[in-house]
């Protein structure tokens, strides 16, 4: 409890959380949503926001305050697909390279360094182009999974190379703790908070790449995400025909999204990084 | 002879081993489809609606598995893959058919690179010296203005801030053209009009991935410096009584900037793919615009080129930047 009464002490923490818990409302409210998201003509066309339709009704026929709440909520969906398989790449590498080391962890530490250099977005697109047919939630999830975990697998192996120097390594492996039981009991611990914060980030990049790729038209257009419903704005014409509440419906969302993301990650990880706290408070 | 063989050699290795790595996936990648780029060539040519007799449309399928380096078993492939890069033949373009892939790239290369080196520079150097004070002068008001302006705009990606910028300053208020490097039909020439027509159609482009590209050195620049500002030696030349401006510029920021040149080169990958999404959203006429066409058309010939150059680019740019950096610590100098 004192640490959330501390972390709610910084301002960005509190935007960022208020904001995720009304697009969290906003997505599970998609559940309870009238019409059926794919299916076109359920709202009459182009109205302005008002009242009935909170967002507006875009050009086929849908409300989209309703769409808003599919869009964010598959977003979600495949960012936490992608963002938490991606942290089971991260964490096996990070902790192998960091703790066993030697030849595997450098040959480990060489594979995400080439991720890390080669332009990925290119590799991504070409893949994308090949699974184009099959695209949907989990596919798309799948495929970010494969790319997003080099950075983090990095940030991991370092924070288990301090913590094996550390005297209770020792202490665990003498009095006989196995391996797996040593990095599950001991390392876990202090590693959990750090694989919290890059989940977060994690998820901002691949909210951010599913709208990009809607934009390449390399996903599935009949699913509501931020991404396609941004794309159907744009190929409506929807900025020369004035519907404005149709284009910046999803940029605004979206833009919210990703500085909550943002803000939550930075707060947790200042709080979590003693050195920067102090700064703050100014002692 | 110790910073030939400790700090050359093993980077060169790596940047060997990467390209090498990299450009096997772009062999590998385009061949794990099911769908036959010579068959979806040939459908997309029918329903164009030019009609070929069967001989000559056997000697065509002939010839564009010879084209798309198709013809032999995967290793023979494999091998004829490395020599037509080493030839830098990335064979022909199906967008614009008879045309080679690497006239295209040409075409389009002088606008991404000069697009990409001018806003790179410039968002670095800007990002380094706001940052590096801000992180220096923390209490003040306009660093903390600058420091939450930064915080809005760093998490936004590449796509959406562009196109929101250009909604901004092209459609409601329309300052800047929508689209293009240049107005169409305008002719080449070395005159002053035609240099300012470009810099106008480059501006906002060019200033979404400045402003984006400041934010992210700003941030990382102003952790760096408030970490360097706590060291001894800081203190020490406070408590002598130096003045602030020279204890920032001479003592702290020249410090901070070590780390900023590691991540400038891990980041290069970044800006590079931000870049080409920018370029495609504003329509400019570089490596990001030929991207997109290809990837609508689905030509695999061009996606493979733009992409094997990009690897090859982006890794002799990360390659060159290590290559530079002792130049600027003393300490991986003489080690």
């Amino acid at each position: 409890m004192k640490v959330l009464k501390d972390l709610f002490e910084d301002y960005r923490f509190v935007v960022s959380f208020t904001i995720l818990c009304a697009l969290l409302l906003l997505a599970i409210l998609s559940l309870f949503s009238p019409h059926d998201p794919t299916l076109w003509g359920t709202a009459p066309r182009d109205i302005k926001p008002s009242w009935e339709h909170l967002f507006g009704t875009n050009s086929k026929g849908q409300d989209l305050f309703w769409q808003a709440a599919f869009a964010v909520r598959n977003s979600l969906i495949i960012a936490l697909i992608a963002a938490s398989l991606s942290r089971v790449i991260a964490v096996l590498v990070g902790m192998v390279a960091g703790y066993k080391g030697g030849m595997t962890g450098t040959v480990l530490m060489f594979f995400s360094d080439v991720f890390l250099v080669i332009p990925l977005f290119l590799i991504i697109v070409m893949l994308a182009m090949l699974v184009r047919e099959r695209m949907n939630l989990v596919t798309l999830g799948l495929l970010l999974a494969a790319f997003g975990w080099s950075w983090d697998a990095r940030v991991i192996r370092s924070q288990i190379l301090s913590l094996r120097e550390r005297g209770f390594t020792q202490t665990a492996v003498l009095s006989g703790t196995g391996t797996v039981r040593l990095v599950l009991n001991e390392y876990m611990p202090f590693t959990t908070p750090l694989i919290f914060s890059t989940l977060i980030n994690n998820m901002a990049w691949v909210i951010g790449l599913e709208i990009t790729l809607a934009f390449l038209g390399l996903v599935n257009m009949d699913i509501p995400t931020l991404g396609t419903m941004l794309q159907w704005a744009i190929s409506y014409q929807a900025i020369l025909l004035g519907y404005w509440w149709w284009i910046v419906t999803p940029i605004v969302l979206s833009v919210l999204l990703f500085v909550a993301l943002y803000w939550l990650s930075v707060s947790i990880s200042e709080y979590l990084d003693p050195r920067t706290r102090i700064q703050r408070v100014g002692a | 002879m110790t910073f030939v063989k400790g700090y050359l050699i093993p980077r060169l290795i790596q940047y060997v081993l990467v390209i090498f790595l990299g450009l096997t996936a772009v062999f590998i990648i385009p061949r794990l489809t099911p769908s036959d780029p010579v068959n979806r060539t040939i459908i997309q040519l029918r329903s164009m609606g030019s009609y070929l007799d069967p001989a000559s449309m056997n000697a065509f399928i002939e010839d564009l598995n010879e084209l798309y380096g198709l013809t032999g078993s995967p290793l023979e492939q494999y091998g004829a893959f490395w020599t037509r890069l080493f030839k830098g033949n990335f064979g022909v373009s199906f967008f614009q058919f008879p045309t080679p892939v690497n006239q295209l790239i040409g075409v389009a290369l002088p606008w991404t690179l000069g697009m990409l080196l001018t806003t790179t520079v410039l968002a670095w150097i800007l990002g380094n010296i706001i940052g590096g004070l801000a992180g220096y002068f923390g209490r003040s008001r306009w660093s903390r203005v600058v420091d939450v302006c930064t915080m809005i705009i760093r998490p936004i990606p590449y796509y959406i801030f562009a196109f929101a910028l250009m909604l901004l300053l092209a459609y409601v208020i329309p300052l800047f053209p929508v689209s293009g490097g240049i107005p169409i039909g305008r002719q080449f020439s070395w005159t002053l009009a035609y240099f300012l027509d470009v810099l106008k159609h480059a501006f906002l482009p060019a200033l979404s991935l400045v402003l984006l590209g400041t934010a992210v050195w700003f941030q990382t620049m102003k952790l760096v410096v408030q970490n360097v500002n706590a060291e001894d030696f800081v203190q020490y030349a406070k408590f002598g009584g130096l003045r602030d401006r020279k204890i920032a510029t001479r003592y702290v920021i020249r410090n901070a900037m070590l780390p900023q040149i590691t991540s400038l080169a891990l980041s290069i990958g970044q800006i590079f793919s931000g870049a080409l999404i920018t370029e495609i959203v504003f329509s400019y006429p570089g490596l990001g615009m030929l991207l997109y066409n290809a990837i609508i058309t689905g030509d695999y010939n061009l996606i493979m080129g733009i992409t094997a150059l990009s690897i090859i680019g982006i890794t002799t740019a990360i390659f060159v930047i290590d290559l530079l950096y002792p130049l600027f610590d003393p300490r991986v100098r003489y080690q």
